[in-house]
């Protein structure tokens, strides 16, 4: 009997769907548009939170070592740096390294390369680049290196130079305004995204008022409440089903145009030095294809038949 | 079967539809209702099927107070309540076929069953050849026959028709009576309101005359006399 009555719930719903044309039409265009906004939402935040992450992992701090320092000892502070847990990258670059480095880059201007060769030794510090995990720790890096002050075996200091203090502006100024840019993003998602459910609610609450004096026929001549509800639940849920897969397909036309826009507006910069920009949509689009299907399919089922359900009980009074 | 106990209805902008009715309807009686518009017919049959509720007094079907129902219960008591509306109401996006098997649906009926009764039902009155036509496409008197249709095909213990005939020219009225009448002679109790002299006359039986929300006839084989 229950399988009957779902049965028979579920093929109304479909009918009075094909049935109700416009209404459907109306109720799929209105739908869609919340869940663009909603995509539309999810792809910001990607976005904010990649160039965020780019932001952050330009900022470091580098370690410059006396010339004399032995490379054995920096070896073994970068382990112990290494270890820390607010670290999450650190790179030595000895001082052979960081000759050949300003070599290639100054190859081609003879007076430098004539200063070099004057000078006779390498005049270039070793030193170790950190990384950390967050930009508010790079504060307490720098004082553990400073408070440490590691020694060679004669009780020389090896640290020559820590560059914290050069940096400090800019991490402290990122320190302030990315939790605000984070806290923004999310009260304007919860705003939109409120913003889309209403619209979706009342709409189908529209496409009720419609039908309401169906609904009363249905009641009196003895349905009860589910099969009065039931129909337009499903119904309900096909706006939110047809709806969704729509809003994906747009979706994913707009990821795979606006990374096309971007490389053509902005062009070699991008490519050269913000290489995370370069089809950021479209890389956000496929791998989190499953999360953003869950999502947009999700909400318009849950809001289509939801709506319905909530819509319905007023006129079931009767 | 049917008893109303000393029922008054007053409405929320203070109009008196009843006041103090009290009348039984015994199985397989045709009553006829008749009075003026607004006299109070309609809420009568209203109060019957709970889509309204009495301000004062009692209404009885069986011995169960239909007024203290709860929600499933009174969609089992609608169920063996058929109703015709003056206006049809009949479901404007389903064919005629939907709309009678809706009501067979509801009261749970097997598909098997649906598929025999709904044409058997439709052929008795007589609108066979329409049984994939929505409502648009059919004339009043055809559309009150889809609203018979629907309301007999339960095989309810009793019919109410609330000025069935009121929007018909007529040769639909005659037949409307003359098919509620047939259904009464099979055992189904008939409850019909109406202020049509020809009707009354027609079906003879019971009548009940109400003027301003009182019982002021009630005659056993009755004419239409106001």
């Amino acid at each position: 009997m229950i399988l009957t009555t779902f049965k028979r719930i579920t093929r109304t719903g479909f009918v009075s769907f094909w049935r109700n044309g416009f209404l459907s039409f109306a109720a799929i265009v209105v739908i869609t548009l919340s869940l663009l906004t909603l995509g539309g939402l999810i792809f910001a935040g990607a976005f904010g939170r990649s160039l965020l992450e780019q932001v952050k992992s330009q900022v470091d701090i580098n370690v410059y070592f006396a010339l004399a320092a032995p490379e054995a000892d920096i070896l073994t502070l970068q382990q112990e740096v290494n270890s820390l847990a607010e670290v999450s990258t650190t790179t030595y670059i000895s001082r052979e390294q960081t000759m050949s480095d300003f070599q290639a880059k100054w190859k081609d201007n003879t007076l430098i390369m004539q200063g070099l060769q004057e000078l006779g030794a390498n005049p270039f510090p070793a030193s170790l680049n950190i990384k950390a995990k967050d930009p508010g720790q790079y504060g307490g890096i720098a004082r553990y290196l400073e408070n440490k002050n590691p020694t060679d075996s004669s009780g020389t200091p090896i640290i020559d130079k820590i560059n914290y203090e050069e940096n400090k502006l800019v991490i402290d100024r990122l320190n302030r305004i990315i939790p605000t840019v984070e806290q923004t993003g999310t009260i304007l998602a919860i705003v939109f995204a409120l913003v889309a459910a209403i619209v979706i609610f009342n709409t189908i609450r529209l496409i009720t008022y419609t039908v309401r004096d169906e609904l009363a026929v249905m009641k009196l001549v003895g349905a009860s409440n589910v099969y009065v509800r039931g129909p337009l639940v499903v119904a309900g849920i096909m706006y939110g089903v047809v709806s969704a897969l729509i809003t994906l397909v747009i979706l994913a036309a707009a990821a795979y145009w606006s990374d096309a826009l971007i490389l053509r507006v902005a062009g070699v910069d991008v490519a050269q030095n913000f290489s995370f920009a370069i089809n950021v949509f479209s890389r956000y689009f496929s791998t989190n294809f499953t999360e953003l299907f869950s999502v947009i399919m999700g909400a318009g089922i849950i809001l289509g038949g939801l709506s319905s359900y909530i819509a319905a009980r007023r006129y079931l009074r009767v | 079967m049917i008893y109303y106990d000393k029922v008054s209805k007053v409405y929320p902008d203070k109009t008196v539809a009843l006041e103090g009715v009290s009348f039984g309807i015994e199985p397989k009686e045709f009553v006829t209702i008749v009075g003026h518009s607004g006299a109070g017919k309609s809420t009568l049959l209203k109060l019957l099927i709970a889509e309204d509720w009495p301000t004062d007094g009692k209404v009885f079907f069986e011995s169960a107070d239909i007024h203290k129902l709860s929600k499933g219960q009174t969609a089992k008591l609608r169920r063996r309540i058929g109703t015709v509306f003056q206006d049809y109401r009949l479901i404007p996006t389903k064919t005629v076929y939907e709309n009678i098997a809706f009501a067979m649906e509801a009261s749970g009926r097997k598909d098997r069953e649906i598929a025999a009764d709904v044409p058997h039902v439709l052929e008795l009155v007589d609108l066979g050849h329409k049984i994939w036509n929505f409502p648009r496409e059919l004339s009043g008197g055809e559309r009150q026959r889809v609203a018979i249709a629907r309301a007999i095909v339960t095989q309810p213990d009793v019919i109410i028709a609330d000025e069935p005939t009121g929007n018909l020219d007529p040769g639909n009225t005659y037949e409307i009576v003359r098919i509620l009448k047939k259904i009464n002679e099979l055992g189904t109790t008939i409850l019909l309101t109406t202020h049509n002299k020809g009707v009354v006359d027609t079906v003879g039986g019971r009548v009940i005359t109400i003027e301003k929300g009182k019982v002021v006839r009630d005659d056993k084989e009755g004419k239409y006399i106001l």
